[in-house]
């Protein structure tokens, strides 16, 4: 009996081990998707995984790259964290694919790394982060903190005259990083720390009277209160419940977020939010040509016309094209002579101005802060000129000497005061 | 002894020997090429699996204590484990990056530079005190085993001394693990919170070697420990401890009666297989990169039943042939390999339906197959149990009886 | 000459400011107007304001409605509203201006500051307007942002108002406008006495900013209104008390650890610093050491060290120093603030126990199910949590198809507990009914039903979260004062929660259905032979079960998320929630909400900055208190707890 189930299970090994040789033969230049299909991120990233096919199906109608067609590899790391890295390490050794777009969460990313910068792969990141890292592997296309807390930031003490923050987040790495990077900035703006309440609730938390309660009372000293959000998925839509039915309006205690886009706020009715705030780098609102095409391109292709567009899909939309450029430039596919000449490509963004890849892997950006409408979209209230991304930040101590270049200096986390690359590889 | 002890197992040769020779074909086959490192990494992990499952079963399958917990325990060892491969991985950063600073490092700044490394900014200049041993490699082996073993020792003793069983024990189980994993998931834990440990496939010191040798390392390391495993609790089980944890399974207060120290069997149970637990997660997490405290949501554990419970109860075997099936089916249905089925109306996306299918196992193996796919053994081998022809089932009808209701 | 030329200057920089009409002023400033912000926009609006020009107020209000746009040909301005084929245009002095395609347009969309801004130069007009919406609206604009130039046309439009209400609030304004910027000491402290203990935040906002302080180190006691002293390690570190005399210029720095590293590295001489050898340096101490020596030959400067820092602190006082230079004044709005602040405590306490009560409805709610499933039969449902999934999206279903939210809620919660009874009762047939000698695999059948149930949920609606949205009447928060408040859509909830109480308590107690559920549990074969049909019983009671956890879905889809997840939230805690408070009984399942939704509002309270530590904390004292009380808060004599 057990020989059979052996035998069985062998036959199952080989079929698993060898999948997709048939693919070998082909003239194509894969590229690697790796973003959750199932599982709580699905949410979020199916619309990045239909993205990337849209924008590949849309080059091979050009002719493809190098006279070669482009070929999607699809996977689906389910959510996963662990299985992430599994995934990847598949798609480079077994699908052999030239290059990744894919992960959404920082520990999504986190468990990539280490198998991209063995391997050498090169992976596309597209989501807004909390920067810290610049990796040879990763070009990093969605905003560090300075393109879009610190800006947001700005705005509420220039132009609300915001005195005292609530910091809300949820509680893992982004909403930390980015709140002790906004702390720092805004005592060194003059803040008293008493007047920053930071709190930090689990992932999807769903009781929030408290919190916008105590939200609410910090105003008792007399000080313009103005609510910074990083605040994750779906927890978000009790906040905002909770918020309209305190009657917290944006004119007595204005909530700007970070993580809330036109397609959170399809679970929610937005009439009671109106003049809340977002900051992003795109919205679907923006007035340009190039926003246009990409509309009608994406409903052309989802065969929805009430699909939103987002803030990671022009980060995909950029990311892709810069790297169509710079294989084109380098005329191959290869990883590290691809990298070099991702350095200093640019691109129109959707937004009006024009994007460029730097020496540390970021983007330059422009930061847009939008007023829910009660449409659900949002009003563009201000945007400012193209901010080149800092990966190492410059406002807390342990991080301003760091510096990450790959142009001359070669190095991701170069320390300026001792001269000298603290590592290489990164820090995961 | 030793001839009586293999002749009342006679499953444990045929089992080591399987064993062994899906040992030695995953090693050729990685050797020459035909597996990929990622599926020896799978393989690896799942032998792992295996071996938690095989705890499990002890626990579940022999004690009839159905913990809900056990995952937390898994984890545990993950996270002892991972500390030192973080961070003896990035002392090795930091003492060579200090060496160009002009002055010799001071064992502070060391300290300093380590911990602004693991944490970043979220985190202050000084490690957490839970990080005190992570320096040394035996120290954190041995907290590898104590600190799962003895949080199961207060956890079972004050359970098992205030009389707490049946489904009360398992969401009392189910409390902790999600008690712990709420833990974990903060920041302020001092483990980096919801990113977790990662980058532990890089064992320090050995950039040299490829992960192609290092997952084949891991899964000899793991194949071994399930062996052992296997072995030592078919001693254990054969024995008149294996007796009388039956006894308690079936019906706890005539043992208690008879002057056992139930509670003592059972906190022996609980703790050797949290330590066993544990084990399997320090070898399963330095394959798999990564650990968050996602491993700990309830639901792991609850995976976990399921594995046995498909294995088939009450035998150690079928504990490993359930945890690996599951586990291997699962990874195949949703690595979107398996093809879909187009049903004029709708297509079934395995993708999306996975879930459903294993759910819809699940059910019916536990109403018409109560002893899983074990149970085929026994069918295959002629042994088959009396039809009680709807008899009384004894006097404890909640536990699992060797005769199922058939009602 | 030169007077001249400071005329000269006076008239250029006034130019653009001193146009006549509200249109001249835009058009000179148009640059301004249209990337407008609360930094550079101020004369323009208060050009706008001053002008004199009868259309100032209605362009004003337009911009702030962001009803004004600029023809993009030649830069006009108008008031713009939007229609099917663009703008209709207006111009600025009311006059129908025709028709323009969306793209000729500029729309202004001034940022929520220079609406502020635009609002308070409104307030002039608007203050003694005819419509009471507006007064209204001016009021708030003066409260949100006061300033002492409000005072005067504040107090001036007190004496005409005719609406009692506003009347009350303009007098309030004015008084809380009196206590900070009017200049007579006397007329501030009667302002500050007459509110008594207030609870409005208004008030608090208005005195706290008179008591702000700053810290002031100094060797001679100042002759500021000193709010107190501050001893060094009592009232501030010492760190803290000395960095202030080294901001002051009272004291030297201290010597960090990276600036005796900088200088050490400076002063390598011949692989040695100071006589120490390099390879030595791997020590704090021999670090020290060297830099003594250092020191001690001159080549760096002297650091303060410990005893000279300690001699310092001795030498010099550290004080909080009122901003607000008025003692008199000061001290009255202290004694104030500290009035309001016990009664504050003690709402804030009201709240609290508010809050908590929510809370444990939520939970009570949640669990109501649950308890009659596993604590009358004995049932452990896991897919329980998949039962209130499926109510809340039933509402969310409901509602893509009845657009009134208010008959739509009426629908969905009879329908929620349609659907999810007929679940209910399948289950039970289907599978739960051959599992009832085995409580530990009718724990994991129901897992199973609840993965798949999760994911066919997730196929069917997405993993996008759903709008389920309350009916307007349910919008909003019962406002006691402005500490306590609680949302109507809460109130909704807790009331909910009580009527299922008294529906369950008359259920099993009065009804016929009762009795035959207690028989059948206390004793299934002598309740057959008496005639009753346990089979139907049980599956009736656990429909019943069942259709409940509908309805809460219903209930906690209006106030919170409505995903394929929302059930395994809870599904856990309203396991404990049973177990805390004892099993079979109804009251048990109160209990245990009670208990746990106060308990971690509590926990909250004494953490507010992190709510998750909260919830941990409340899972560990739910661990042990089961420890000590195995069987729960109420325990049922007979029906035996983990029996």
């Amino acid at each position: 009996m057990k020989l059979t189930r052996r035998s069985l299970l062998a036959s199952g090994i080989a079929a698993m081990a060898l999948p997709r040789m048939a693919f070998a033969a082909g003239e194509t230049i894969k590229i690697g998707v790796l973003h959750s299909l199932s599982g709580t991120m699905a949410i979020s990233e199916t619309t990045l995984k239909d993205t990337m096919l849209m924008l590949i199906e849309a080059q091979n109608a050009k002719g493809g790259l190098l006279g070669k067609q482009l070929e999607a590899v699809v996977v689906d790391p389910a959510s996963d964290w662990p299985l992430f890295a599994e995934k990847a390490r598949e798609l480079l050794t077994v699908s052999k694919v030239d290059v990744m777009f894919g992960c959404w969460t920082s520990v999504s990313r986190k468990s990539v790394l280490p198998v991209i910068e063995e391997l050498n792969g090169l992976l596309f990141y597209p989501v807004q982060y909390e920067g810290e890292e610049s990796s040879k592997n990763v070009f990093y296309t969605g905003a560090a903190p300075n393109q879009q807390a610190i800006p947001a930031v700005d705005y509420y003490l220039e132009e609300l005259g915001v005195k005292k923050f609530a910091l809300l987040g949820t509680d893992y790495v982004y909403p930390r990083t980015t709140n002790n990077i906004l702390e720092a900035y805004l005592v060194s703006k003059g803040i008293a720390k008493e007047d920053i309440f930071v709190n930090y609730t689990p992932f999807g938390h769903s009781d929030w009277s408290k919190i916008v309660g105590d939200v609410v009372a910090l105003g008792a000293d007399g000080k313009k209160v103005g609510v910074i959000s990083t605040i994750n998925g779906d927890a978000n839509i009790g906040f905002y419940k909770e918020l309209a039915a305190a009657s917290v309006t944006a004119d007595k205690l204005p909530v700007c977020a970070f993580s809330v886009g036109e397609e959170e706020l399809a679970g929610l009715d937005t009439s009671n939010l109106v003049g809340h705030l977002a900051a992003w780098n795109y919205f679907m609102s923006a007035d340009t040509p190039e926003n246009k095409a990409f509309i009608e391109q994406w409903h052309a292709y989802i065969k929805d016309e009430k699909r939103p567009t987002n803030d990671p899909m022009e980060a995909h939309y950029i990311g892709f094209n810069m790297w169509v450029a710079a294989v084109t430039a380098a005329g191959t596919t290869d990883v590290d002579a691809v990298s070099d000449a991702m350095i200093g490509q640019k691109f129109p963004n959707l937004t009006g101005t024009v994007a460029e890849m730097l020496p540390n892997h970021h983007l330059t950006k422009p930061v847009l802060i939008g007023e829910i409408r009660a449409d659900g979209q949002f009003d563009i209230i201000s945007q400012t000129e193209p901010v080149p991304g800092d990966a190492w930040t410059d406002f807390l101590p342990e991080s301003a000497v760091l510096e990450a270049d790959w142009k001359d200096l070669k190095c991701g986390m170069y320390n300026k005061e001792t001269k000298t690359c603290v590592q290489l590889k990164s820090n995961y | 002894m030793t001839r009586s002890f293999l002749i009342r197992t006679p499953s444990l040769l045929i089992f080591i020997a399987c064993l062994a020779l899906f040992t030695i074909g995953v090693t050729l086959a990685a050797h020459y090429g035909l597996m990929s490192t990622s599926f020896v990494k799978t393989l690896g992990k799942t032998l792992c699996l295996c071996l938690a499952a095989l705890a499990m079963d002890l626990i579940w399958g022999y004690a009839g204590i159905l913990s809900l917990g056990h995952m937390a325990f898994f984890a545990l060892g993950g996270y002892m484990i991972g500390m030192w491969l973080m961070y003896a991985r990035t002392e090795e950063i930091v003492v060579a990056s200090l060496l160009n600073s002009g002055l010799p490092a001071t064992p502070e700044e060391i300290q300093q530079g380590i911990a602004s490394q693991i944490f970043g900014v979220v985190g202050a200049s000084d490690l957490p005190t839970i990080w005190s041993f992570a320096h040394s490699l035996p120290l954190q082996l041995a907290l590898v085993v104590a600190l799962p073993g003895l949080l199961a020792l207060i956890f079972g003793w004050l359970a098992f001394r205030s009389r707490v069983t049946g489904v009360y024990l398992s969401i009392l189980t189910q409390a902790m693990t999600l008690a712990l994993a709420l833990y974990l998931f903060q920041n302020d834990s001092g483990l980096r919170g919801n990113n977790g440990l990662s980058g532990l496939q890089n064992l320090p010191g050995l950039d040299a070697v490829s992960q192609d040798s290092i997952s084949l390392w891991f899964f000899w390391a793991s194949a071994a420990a399930l062996a052992l495993a296997y072995l030592t609790l078919s001693w254990i089980v054969s024995g008149k401890f294996g007796s009388v944890i039956r006894a308690i399974r079936d019906d706890e207060a005539r043992v208690r009666f008879l002057g056992y120290s139930v509670e003592g069997y059972k906190l022996f149970v609980f703790t050797l297989t949290a330590i066993i637990v544990a084990l399997a997660g320090a070898l399963y997490y330095p394959q798999a990169g990564i650990i968050n405290p996602a491993e700990l949501a309830p639901i792991a554990s609850i995976y976990l039943a399921v594995w046995v419970a498909i294995g088939g109860r009450g035998r150690l075997y079928g504990a490993v042939i359930g945890a690996a099936v599951v586990s291997l089916l699962s990874s195949w249905f949703t690595g979107g390999r398996a093809p879909s089925i187009p049903l004029g109306f709708m297509t079934i996306n395995w993708v999306d339906w996975w879930q459903v299918l294993l759910g819809a196992a699940f059910v019916c193996v536990t109403l018409f197959a109560p002893k899983g796919i074990g149970g085929l053994f026994d069918y295959f081998t002629g042994l088959h149990t009396p039809d009680r022809k709807g008899a009384p089932l004894g006097p404890d009808q909640g536990s699992l009886q060797e005769k199922e209701a058939i009602e | 000459m030169r007077i001249l030329l400071a005329c000269l200057l006076a008239l250029l920089f006034a130019a653009p400011l001193r146009a006549e009409t509200a249109a001249e002023i835009l058009s000179a400033n148009a640059a301004l107007v249209e990337k407008a912000s609360r930094q550079t926009i101020a004369p323009v609006i208060d050009a706008l304001g001053a002008s004199g020009d009868p259309t100032a107020a209605q362009v004003l209000e337009a911009w702030g409605n962001k009803a004004l746009g600029i023809r993009k040909s030649d830069g006009i301005f108008f008031l713009i509203t939007a229609n099917d084929g663009g703008y209709a245009l207006t111009d600025l002095i009311g006059a129908p201006a025709g028709q323009a395609a969306k793209s000729d347009i500029t729309e202004l969309k001034p940022n929520a500051g220079v609406r502020g801004m635009i609002a308070t130069a409104l307030v002039q007009f608007t203050l003694s307007d005819p419509d009471a919406l507006k007064r209204a609206a001016a009021l708030e604009s003066i409260a949100k942002d006061p300033k002492p130039e409000a005072l005067a046309p504040l107090r001036a439009a007190i004496t005409n108002e005719s609406d009692a209400k506003l009347k009350a609030q303009k007098q309030r304004l004015e008084r809380l406008l009196t206590l900070r910027f009017e200049p007579d000491s006397a007329a501030r402290i009667k302002a500050i006495d007459s509110f008594g203990a207030d609870l409005g935040l208004d008030l608090r906002a208005a005195l706290n900013p008179l008591l702000a302080t700053t810290k002031l180190a100094a060797a001679e006691t100042p002759t500021t209104n000193i709010a107190r002293e501050l001893k060094p390690g009592r009232d501030l570190t010492e760190i803290e008390a000395y960095d202030l005399l080294v901001s002051a210029n009272l004291a030297p720095a201290r010597l960090t650890i990276e600036a005796a590293r900088t200088a050490l590295i400076a002063n390598l001489v011949n692989g040695a610093v100071a006589g120490v050898p390099l390879a030595d340096l791997n020590t704090q101490a021999a670090r020290d050491r060297a830099y003594t020596a250092l020191e001690a030959a001159g080549t760096v400067p002297q650091a303060a060290t410990d005893d000279e820092a300690a001699a310092a602190l001795k030498a010099h006082h550290f004080y909080d120093i009122y901003t607000e230079p008025d003692a008199a004044v000061t001290t009255a709005a202290a004694s104030a603030l500290q009035y309001i602040g016990h009664k504050v405590a003690a709402m804030q306490a009201a709240d609290l126990a508010l809050d908590g009560l929510s809370l444990a409805s939520i939970y009570f709610l949640a669990a109501i199910g649950l308890a009659i499933t596993f604590g009358v039969m004995g049932v452990i449902n896991m897919a329980h949590g998949e039962f209130i999934t499926m109510g809340a999206y039933t509402g969310y279903v409901v509602q893509l198809y009845v657009p009134n939210y208010t008959a739509s809620i009426l629908i969905a919660l009879p329908l929620a507990f349609a659907v999810t009874f007929a679940v209910g009762v399948t289950m039970e047939r289907l599978i739960i009914r051959h599992l009832y000698k085995r409580p530990l695999e009718t724990l994991l059948a129901t897992f199973g039903i609840s993965i798949a149930l999760q994911q066919i949920l997730k196929n069917v609606f997405g993993t996008q979260a759903r709008p389920l949205t309350s009916p307007a009447w349910l919008d909003g928060a019962l406002n006691l004062n402005d500490v306590v408040s609680i949302s109507y859509i809460r109130i909704a909830i807790f009331v909910l929660a009580l009527l299922f109480l008294t529906f369950f308590l008359w259920l099993m107690k009065r009804t016929r259905l009762g009795l035959e559920v207690r028989a059948v549990t206390q004793n299934p074969t002598m309740a057959a032979s008496m005639g009753i049909n346990p089979d139907r019983i049980n599956m009736l009671t656990f429909g019943l079960g069942s259709g409940i956890a509908g309805i809460a879905g219903v209930a906690i889809g209006l106030f919170a998320k409505v995903t394929s997840e929302l059930g395994t939230d809870y599904i856990v805690q309203s396991f404990m929630t049973v177990v805390v408070g004892g099993v079979g009984n109804i009251w048990g399942a109160l209990a245990g909400a009670t208990m746990i939704g106060g308990l971690q509002k509590m926990i909250e309270f004494l953490n507010p900055s992190n709510t998750l530590a909260a919830q941990t904390y409340m899972i560990l004292f739910i661990i042990l208190f089961i420890q000590f009380r195995p069987r729960g808060i109420i325990a049922l004599k007979g029906r035996a707890a983990g029996d």
